[in-house]
């Protein structure tokens, strides 16, 4: 299905912050996916939740898409950031919330 | 499914033959991994295109025989 790849790429350029997950935010089915979603909530950006499970497509589609095997995908305005290891990283290095700010997306300020 | 530790780190040393390669196995069922990969390949390189380089090193074996690796990457 080459419409995937289409649909994936409007997605992560038409929304500012894209994540590709297993399960929902609500819901995580997985645990690398869960804590890219705790992370988010933690950093306070708001984004656009995937659930690859749902779309065998998709699932196959978005590790093609950013020659990536892995979920979860976080994308910051159409860049692929990285997947749980490289966003928890950058979490704990502050890069996370700085590369959100820097693209014009409202974070919690700490404290 | 799963794949053993001394196969994850020469399939790694095999494309990245100057790397230092640690394993470790983290739940001791040989499925959930972390390794931490330093390479002076990867000097200059963003962190998405390191870890790029250590999944193009295990020939899609990541995301399937592999379920878990926490990836670790470093020039030095």
């Amino acid at each position: 299905m080459a419409d995937i790849n289409a649909f994936i790429d409007n997605e992560v350029k038409s929304n500012d912050v894209v994540l590709f997950m297993k399960g929902t935010p609500q819901f995580p089915m997985c645990g690398f996916s869960g804590q890219v979603v705790q992370i988010l909530d933690y950093v306070g950006a708001p984004y656009k939740a995937h659930n690859v499970l749902e779309n065998a497509d998709l699932r196959q589609g978005i590790k093609d898409y950013a020659n990536w095997p892995t979920i979860p995908q976080l994308y910051i305005k159409g860049e692929f950031v990285g997947g749980c290891d490289i966003v928890r990283e950058m979490f704990q290095s502050g890069e996370l919330a700085q590369t959100l700010e820097a693209n014009g997306i409202q974070v919690k300020k700490a404290g | 499914m799963a794949m053993a530790a001394e196969d994850i780190e020469r399939m790694i040393k095999e494309a990245l033959p100057d790397a230092k390669v640690e394993i470790k196995d983290l739940a001791g069922d040989g499925d959930h991994y972390a390794a931490t990969v330093i390479s002076p390949a990867f000097a200059g390189l963003s962190k998405v295109k390191q870890h790029q380089m250590v999944y193009a090193a295990l020939k899609g074996n990541m995301g399937g025989v592999l379920h878990a690796l926490a990836l670790t990457t470093s020039a030095e």
